[in-house]
């Protein structure tokens, strides 16, 4: 592994901010998430050779870092994720009030899914990958990833709607349609 | 209420190779209210807008460091001239 090919580098680069969103929703830290992409890197460049060019270098680079992770989160089982929750501590831009709260909201409901659930979730719905590239990355049936994203997103779906219902409060109006008209 | 608890079942299945068929066995979310629509909507819109805040943060300069450090011949430009032999 002498020096690397410009523009592997530049790849392996470019993917960088797309890892450590990963991480984060994988770990829970940002400290932990950016651990764990430097892991990432160093293992991706100490195994640059098992790469074959041409393939997807960055769902190569996302099963290092779950791989990683995995590894990891046996040994240490649950190491206390961040109370503040560590997307909220990346937060750059500050969104207006409601739509803050809104997102309160969602973190925490988020963090109650399953890691198996999130990571499907995370992988298809944010980081854009393909329901056959999130299969191989976490490496199961293509139909595990389908049936992963729909439990999790049925399951946000659920805590959210207690959410809304919860603080139907004068503040946000525009949720009184949550009242679900089977209760009536 | 719908019948999704099936799908807790298909998980079952795991790594068992089922192909792209075990799709077919998921039910296609009932349109049951437009509740359900407004909320699964928001969920992607959150879901993304906090995973892209994250990517907009670009590379930290850690990284940048790493690569440039792993990216160095090893031992190829060797070290400071005159580290060689004691006084």
């Amino acid at each position: 592994m002498s020096n690397l090919d410009p523009g592997l580098r530049d790849e392996i680069i470019g993917a960088i901010p797309n890892l450590r969103a990963f991480a984060i929703s994988l770990s829970g830290s940002v400290d932990k998430a950016d651990d764990l992409v430097q892991e990432t890197l160093l293992r991706a460049f100490a195994n640059i050779s098992s790469f074959h060019p041409g393939t997807n270098l960055s769902a190569w680079l996302f099963t290092i870092l779950r791989n990683l992770f995995r590894s990891e989160y046996r040994k240490r089982r649950r190491e206390v994720p961040d109370p503040d929750g560590a997307f909220a501590a990346t937060l750059t831009t500050s969104p207006d009030q409601n739509s803050h709260l809104d997102f309160e909201d969602f973190r925490t409901a988020l963090e109650k899914l399953p890691p198996d659930q999130r990571e499907a979730l995370v992988l298809v719905g944010a980081s854009g990958f393909s329901y056959e590239e999130a299969a191989e990355i976490c490496k199961c049936a293509v139909g595990t990833i389908k049936s992963r994203v729909n439990r999790a997103r049925n399951r946000l779906g659920e805590l959210l709607a207690l959410d809304s219902a919860e603080d139907l409060a004068p503040e946000k109006p525009m949720s009184v349609s949550l009242s679900a008209p089977e209760r009536f | 209420m719908s019948g999704r608890d099936k799908m807790t079942t298909e998980d079952e299945n795991e790594g068992r190779a089922t192909g792209g068929d075990a799709m077919a066995a998921i039910p296609p979310r009932a349109p049951s209210s437009v509740l359900d629509g407004d909320i699964q909507a928001k969920i992607g819109q959150h879901l993304r807008a906090m995973y892209d805040d994250v990517v907009r943060q670009g590379v930290p300069n850690r990284f940048l460091d790493l690569l440039a450090q792993l990216d160095q011949p090893p031992a190829a430009g060797s070290k400071k001239p005159g580290g060689g032999a004691g006084t």
